[in-house]
């Protein structure tokens, strides 16, 4: 049985390099599918491995509650509040948190100024916590301290894209730059995060939580989120299925209304986007499942077309000994050979262009080939090679001899 | 038993509303190690009785037993083993594979009998030696003249050394000093112990055979044993 494989590629070689342009032809379907699912594959899988390299630095056991307007509610002027207050009844009642700390959002004076140089930044009122909570780390200097809170002092920790856009020197401690009229005293510097989708994760100044709420004045109507982490055991989704019940009971909110706060897992944020990529890999697959079947049917076509070509050569092989399996293996090894040819050409090509698209657009993660899709596109061109080959392969071994051999 | 026997064997082909009567009631039977030769006028049916007894094609009735077995009663499969064993076959038009070089023409029965690429190499070699034909072995088939062809297909039926050698015109495009090298090499076979079946319209070749059939209309005209030739049974 090997050596009738053995036999049957090698005049299957000679077949296909004998008919070198038909067979490039035939298997144009096959290359042409398995390239673009290639192509796909590895843009997506490129952009998926980086998001999720991503996510992970950010902390996957961290809940954010932000609050929530129903655009029905905004029309009416109405706009829900998430308050100091609700961070205390979860501070004091939830479970299953590690810690916790407010983010004040400063709304209107996002700019900051170092000598004539401006730049626009989020600027966020924080505390100490935050550091635990969003996994942000200091690499020079300190982070904010309790205290820095409590006497409500001007000092700020500002990211690496901040420093960049202010041209602040490459160790900006103790230089002051200046937020919403008011002057910070820089303290320490965040370790670079990087790009999620061409975002920047560096691009924020921390200031304590209580001197942002000094500096934005009118604080009863401070609209704070809340950023949690989670204690080792805790499950993100008992501990936001219970902050949402906590949350409705303190807003007073009736069964039948909506909730005005959203609570958010990383993790989800990463599904959303996986699952995004994932739509986006399945429906191109699909599209091209499609062509890798009409490069298939194109096989067969040709594969029947040479079948009746060569149905005397087949006359003389069965002549002279060949029985039934000889010419089976001898078509479908053709067969297989073509569209496993035009899968490894494809793949090449799918490579390049993988690597060339996320190559030209800047800031794009790199192309990642995964070894499944490698194996899944060859197996998958083998498979329609076998399928499409049989009907013809069949026809070739079912010729009777002398019938074949008086084949004109 | 004979080594081939064959009992009311016709065939009969329909072209229409009429019948041709190829072959009709063939009964005849050929020793071990005989030298036969058909002759018979063109459309007598020699190629078809050659066909049957290579077991190319089946009759549309009688019975032909070949080695005792009921040729009937095999399978396409088993058919195809019995071509490859025990029958070299060299056709009236050649039958070569028209993208195969003489040496792998050659070479193509054994690839079905599961001998290696080196070994079979070596057998082509020598079959094709044997015609004389050592120095054209990558020639394609159609960069051969008929006499080379003619001898690349005898060469191929007796690479795999059959018990039966089936011949249908093998010298039909030789010169004669070619066609007495072809029919030395078949004298020779036969006092190896070959069996011959020769079909042909020359009366030179016909003599060197020790047993001469005449058809006539698809019928045994005449069968003689000719009295030069030794009998071996
Ligand atoms: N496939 C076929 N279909 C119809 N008739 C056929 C077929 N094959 C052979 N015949 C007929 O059978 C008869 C015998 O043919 P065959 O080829 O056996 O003759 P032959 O004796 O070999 O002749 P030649 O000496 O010219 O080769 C002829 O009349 C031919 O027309
Ligand atoms: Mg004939």
């Amino acid at each position: 049985m090997f050596f009738a494989l053995i036999e049957s590629s090698r005049s299957a070689l000679i077949s296909i390099y004998a008919h070198g342009l038909r067979s490039f032809l035939t298997t144009l379907g096959i290359v042409i599918g398995v390239a673009s699912v290639i192509a796909v594959v590895s843009v997506t899988q490129g952009m998926s491995s980086f998001i999720g390299d991503t996510f992970a630095t950010l902390g996957s056991n961290s809940l954010t509650i932000r609050s929530f307007t129903p655009f029905e509610d905004q029309m009416k002027g109405i706009r829900a509040r998430l308050t100091p207050e609700d961070m205390e009844l979860i501070e004091k009642r939830g479970e299953g948190i590690a810690s916790i700390t407010p983010v004040l959002y400063a709304t209107r004076s996002s700019q900051i100024k170092y000598g004539s140089q401006t730049a626009f930044s989020q600027i966020m009122g924080t505390t100490y916590a935050f550091q635990e909570v969003s996994q942000s780390y200091i690499s020079i200097g300190r982070f904010l301290a309790q205290s820095d809170n409590d006497t409500r002092r001007r000092v700020a920790v500002i990211g690496e894209k901040v420093r960049e856009n202010l041209n602040l020197p490459d160790n900006p401690i103790n230089e002051y730059v200046e937020i919403g009229g008011e002057w910070f005293k820089i303290v320490g510097m965040l370790e670079p995060k990087g790009e999620i989708m061409g975002q920047s994760q560096d691009d924020m100044v921390l200031t304590p939580y209580n001197t942002m709420r000094s500096l934005l004045g009118n604080q009863t109507r401070a609209d704070i989120s809340i950023q949690l982490s989670l204690t080792e055991t805790a499950d993100a989704e008992n501990v936001s299925q219970q902050l949402t019940t906590l949350l409705r009971n303190a807003h007073d909110l009736a069964s039948d209304e909506d909730d005005d706060f959203v609570i958010q897992t990383a993790e989800q944020l990463m599904e959303t986007f996986d699952t995004i990529i994932n739509m986006v890999t399945i429906v191109i697959g699909g599209i091209v499942s499609i062509s890798l079947l009409v490069g298939g049917i194109g096989i067969m076509n040709i594969m029947l077309v040479s079948v009746t070509e060569r149905t005397r050569e087949i006359g003389i092989c069965k002549a002279i000994g060949a029985k039934r399996h000889h010419i089976l293996l001898q078509f479908l090894i053709e067969a297989l050979l073509l569209s496993l040819l035009g899968g490894l050409v494809g793949l090449g090509i799918g490579y390049g262009l993988g690597t060339l698209i996320s190559n030209s657009i800047p800031s794009f993660p790199p192309a990642n080939i995964p070894l499944w899709s490698v194996g899944l596109a060859l197996g998958f061109s083998g498979f329609v090679g076998v399928l499409f080959g049989i009907l013809p392969a069949a026809k070739a071994a079912n010729l009777d001899p002398i019938d074949a051999l008086r084949y004109e | 038993m004979a080594l081939i026997e064959l009992s009311g064997i016709t065939k009969y082909y329909e072209m229409g509303d009429q019948v041709v009567k190829a072959l009709d009631g063939i009964d005849i039977a050929v020793e071990k190690n005989d030298y036969l030769a058909f002759i018979g006028s063109s459309g007598s049916g020699k190629s078809t009785m050659l066909n049957i007894l290579g077991c190319l094609d089946k009759p549309t009735t009688g019975e032909y037993h070949l080695n005792s077995k009921n040729v009937e009663a095999l399978d396409a499969n088993e058919l195809s083993e019995i071509r490859n064993l025990e029958i070299g076959f060299i056709f009236q038009s050649f039958n070569l594979l028209p993208r195969a070089t003489a040496l792998g023409n050659v070479m193509q029965p054994l690839v079905y009998r599961g001998i290696g690429l080196s070994k079979r190499k070596e057998m082509a070699m020598e079959a094709l030696n044997r015609v004389g034909l050592g120095d054209r072995t990558d020639h394609l088939p159609n960069q051969l003249s008929g006499g080379q062809r003619q001898r690349v297909a005898i060469a191929r039926a007796l690479v795999t050394n059959p018990s039966i050698l089936l011949a249908d015109e093998p010298t039909g495009n030789l010169d004669s000093k070619t066609t007495i090298e072809i029919m030395q090499l078949f004298d020779e076979l036969h006092s190896e112990g070959h069996t011959l079946i020769v079909v042909t319209h020359e009366d030179e070749i016909a003599q060197h055979c020790r047993r001469i059939v005449e058809m006539k209309d698809g019928k045994v005209f005449n069968d003689s044993t000719s009295h030069s030739a030794k009998v071996s049974h």
